[in-house]
């Protein structure tokens, strides 16, 4: 296999507080291969989107990457960029889709706008040019060129999440992470937003970062999935590993939660 | 559907309800023609997409809505011009327990006001220490411990534990009926199932009926004996949940099934592929009005799609 894309080093964050620290990642250690879909699940709190931030670099104070932490995206330590060189690595290198991206998008601009201020400012393109990448892109995603001119409210929360997605490969970036990207929207809808973004990985090449709690989703789409429970990434296989011979007793317990549509009502909990 | 569950009458039913909703320029109809009912010691659940309607049908049940059209029947009764103190009767016969267990406990109130006010209003005659062990049995019956949870504010309670509350708010005034709509869908899953199994417990114990509205068609199956399936205010597809799920006709429904997550198919792998591949001639065919009812199985119907 060749050089991962993302490689993800003894990554420890805490939060700090004024009288203790909470330690939202612990340790944690992973690599993305180029071109691989890795999923990453947890519950609520357990640090996976901590994660997902730290690598674009987004976290805040109270939020503290710990010395020893290492992020390599294709070699190069995101850890240690400057603000000018972090601008190069956001939506170049590294995209990001936000669980509630459809309301991401500004409500005054019109969609053709959006794509525009991406464009011109990492690549200095002119309106005409931004226009037929902007309708290329939508293409993409199966939304007809002739919505650029729509404004958000005008598209219904499955076309904006795609807008946002369109977005997103507009630089053809590495790795694009997708932190909930299709929690607050309806399972056909769901469906066929994941199912362009697996179509679009295999054509274009880019690697997925795709953080969910709906596990049974999570081994439809990926290759290989980690499992988090509080800060720490207790299980890391191929996705069909998981789900078939998982290893950690939190991984079975999570199978053992799920109902499920077709033969028994809730998997058996493997001894 | 009344048709098919004849034995132990329904506590309550909707008789081909109709409410439409007028906007500028365009009308949505939330609920047309639909009817089932409710029988004790029973779940139903429908299931359809946000927008499809399920909301508004527990609306139309918690009187929030009037219908435009049909009856609403309370043990066989119309509700509709009956007397203040059958209304009175009514409503605490028929509870509800909201989807966000965030924003539906009073944040500046502890949980003993939450449990005690329901019975002050609903079962006046409880007073003292009466009232006190009435309180501690219903939060023991969601698997809470009275003297921890009474003095505490919503905030400092789990999103699982504050559903619980809610269902014992609902409990606290002896219902019949328990109106669910999505209660799980914002909990983790490994709170989800808690919740759940308290459902199933209420409804064998207690005797209740419960319509457990939602999106996630798994939980239905895990809950429910009888299910429906909803598109744009119509019930499409209804039955029993193993003949709906197990052998589903209508396309809306096939598609619906195809789309929910299953780790045991990849992308590309899917149960009934060709729904998939028309999704958009799905969508707009069977959100136009069908009256032909068709018995496609024992207890299970669906309105065919217009072809």
């Amino acid at each position: 296999m060749s050089a991962p894309v993302l490689s993800i080093r003894n990554l420890t964050i805490d939060y700090v507080g004024a009288t203790s620290d909470f330690h939202a990642v612990k340790n944690v250690s992973f690599d993305i291969g180029r071109g691989e879909f890795f999923g990453l699940a947890g519950e609520s709190g357990c640090g996976k989107s901590t994660i997902a931030f730290a690598i674009s670099r987004l976290h805040r104070p109270p939020a503290l990457i710990r010395s020893g932490s290492q992020i390599l995206l294709d070699g190069r330590d995101v850890l240690t960029l400057d603000d000018a060189a972090l601008k190069q690595l956001r939506w170049r290198e590294v995209a990001m889709v936000f669980q509630s991206a459809m309301n991401s998008l500004n409500p005054v601009l019109s969609i053709e706008r959006q794509f525009y201020d991406v464009l011109k400012t990492h690549t200095g393109m002119s309106r005409v040019a931004a226009r037929a990448r902007a309708a290329e892109l939508l293409k993409l995603v199966d939304i007809p060129a002739d919505r650029l001119s729509a404004y958000p409210h005008q598209l219904s929360g499955g076309m904006r999440q795609r807008v946002v997605i369109a977005i997103c490969l507009a630089l053809n970036p590495k790795l694009l992470i997708m932190d909930e990207p299709t929690t607050a929207l309806d399972v056909v809808v769901q469906r066929e937003i994941l199912e362009r973004i697996h179509k679009l990985r295999q054509e274009l090449g880019f690697s997925v970062l795709f953080i969910t709690h709906d596990l049974a989703l999570m081994v439809q789409v990926s290759d290989r999935i980690g499992i988090m429970l509080e800060g720490e990434l207790v299980e890391v296989n191929d996705a069909q590993a998981i789900y078939r011979t998982p290893q950690h007793d939190y991984t079975r317990k999570l199978w053992a939660s799920i109902p499920r549509l077709t033969g028994a009502r809730i998997a058996e909990a493997t001894p | 559907m009344t048709d098919a569950m004849t034995e132990p009458g329904p506590i309550l039913a909707l008789d081909n309800v109709s409410k439409v909703f007028h906007r500028a320029g365009s009308t949505v109809h939330a609920a047309r023609a639909v009817s089932f009912a409710l029988h004790p010691g029973r779940t139903l659940a429908l299931v359809g997409e946000s927008g499809s309607g399920k909301t508004t049908a527990a609306r139309l049940i918690m009187r929030e809505y009037r219908p435009d059209q049909g009856r609403l029947l309370f043990r066989g009764e119309p509700i509709e011009g009956s007397a203040v103190r059958d209304m009175r009767a009514y409503r605490s016969a028929v509870q509800m327990v909201f989807q966000d267990p965030f924003s539906s406990l009073n944040p500046v109130h502890t949980i003993r006001y939450h449990l005690e006010r329901p019975m002050r209003l609903h079962q006046p005659s409880l007073k003292g220490r009466a009232r006190d062990a009435a309180i501690a049995e219903v939060l023991s019956r969601v698997k809470l411990d009275p003297a921890l949870i009474l003095p505490k504010y919503p905030h400092e309670l789990s999103g699982g534990q504050r559903q619980r509350i809610s269902i014992a708010r609902a409990l606290a005034v002896n219902p019949e009926v328990i109106i669910a709509d999505e209660p799980t869908s914002m909990l983790d899953v490994s709170v989800r199932l808690g919740i759940l199994n308290l459902l199933n417990d209420m409804k064998r114990e207690l005797k209740l009926a419960v319509l457990y509205i939602t999106h996630d068609i798994a939980t239905a199956r895990y809950v429910a004996e009888d299910i429906m399936v909803m598109y744009a205010g119509q019930i499409v597809e209804w039955g029993e949940t193993e003949s709906v799920l197990g052998n589903p006709q209508h396309p809306y429904t096939r598609l619906l099934l195809s789309a929910v997550p299953d780790p045991d198919r990849r992308f590309g792998d899917t149960r009934f592929s060709d729904e998939l591949d028309r999704i958009d001639l799905i969508r707009r065919q069977s959100a136009l009005e069908q009256a032909e009812v068709r018995e496609v199985g024992p207890r299970h119907f669906i309105r065919p799609m217009p072809a």
